[in-house]
């Protein structure tokens, strides 16, 4: 039942972010559905998930609001309002389709098939001596995984330097 | 029912995508889009009455939920900071060199 509740919040909050006017507001907005995330993944219990999505949003939302604070957001005239949001609308409808015939083939909320994790379950802690199964997993069973998310995490340091760098200002005053 | 909210959160962030013109309500929306596919992953593996897999010293714990769901999602938040990031530093740059973030506005681009 919480879940419901959470989930209609953040549903709520993300239609917040997406229509008001103001840039800063809608950043807040979007940090208040990564935040009720966090909760929905306590209460789904995945406390590991809940402390890096703390984190992770928190970080994120200093990146936005660096990016947005002191930009003004100029009143935009739409063109060709009606056939836009149509045809917006008829993809989502398409999507929405689709994932309803999808849903049907999942199993129920609530009883998982637990096919693939039965073995980790059985021999984590004997193989790996991590008590923690979430653990055991990416940094054991699938740590060639997590060495590619850092490999993902240092292209993308390398590409914010590449592209935020300012260059040429000491070969001015060299001149 | 669970499910089809989730899928709601992703189809409002998909609205934000495809529909605004300004570029930090996109990135916004690809956020959203992001936060709902996690949500989605970690309720396919959650069961009733379920436990945090995590075991403890003296007691025998059966029911416990499935981490591998929450350790591919625990790869995909990080991923999501540094693409974030990475989006955000395109979009300052591309406000210091053209002054707005209305996409329709960026006309140097166009062939």
């Amino acid at each position: 039942m919480e879940l419901h509740i959470l989930l209609i919040f953040m549903i709520f909050a993300a239609i917040v972010a997406i229509e008001v006017k103001d840039l800063l507001s809608s950043v807040i907005a979007v940090g208040a559905v990564g935040f009720a995330l966090c909760l929905a993944f306590l209460v789904l219990k995945a406390p590991d998930l809940a402390i890096t999505q703390l984190v992770v949003e928190i970080l994120c939302l200093i990146i936005l609001i660096r990016a947005t604070i002191n930009k003004d957001l100029p009143l935009v005239i739409e063109g060709r309002w009606v056939f836009n949001t149509l045809s917006t609308l008829g993809f989502i409808a398409v999507f929405l389709l689709f994932s309803w015939l999808a849903l049907r083939e999942l199993p129920r909320f609530g009883e998982p098939i637990m096919e693939v994790v039965k073995k980790y379950l059985q021999e984590g802690v004997s193989k790996t001596g991590a008590v923690n199964i979430v653990t055991a997993v990416i940094l054991d069973f699938r740590a060639y995984d997590t060495l590619g998310e850092a490999t993902v995490l240092f292209t993308s340091v390398i590409g914010i330097m590449a592209i935020l760098r300012r260059p040429g200002r000491k070969k001015n005053n060299e001149k | 029912m669970l499910y089809f909210l989730c899928l709601i959160l992703f189809c409002v962030g998909l609205y934000g995508v495809l529909r605004k013109r300004n570029l930090v309500k996109m990135i916004i929306g690809l956020g959203i889009m992001e936060y709902a596919m996690n949500l989605f992953f970690v309720l396919l593996g959650y069961r009733f009455d379920g436990r945090a897999p995590i075991y403890a010293k003296d007691q025998e714990i059966l029911n416990m939920v499935d981490p591998l769901p929450q350790a591919l999602v625990l790869t995909s938040i990080v991923i999501g900071l540094g693409v974030t990031a990475l989006v955000i530093s395109i979009a300052v740059r591309i406000y210091e060199k053209y002054g707005t973030f209305d996409i329709t506005k960026i006309k140097r681009l166009k062939g």
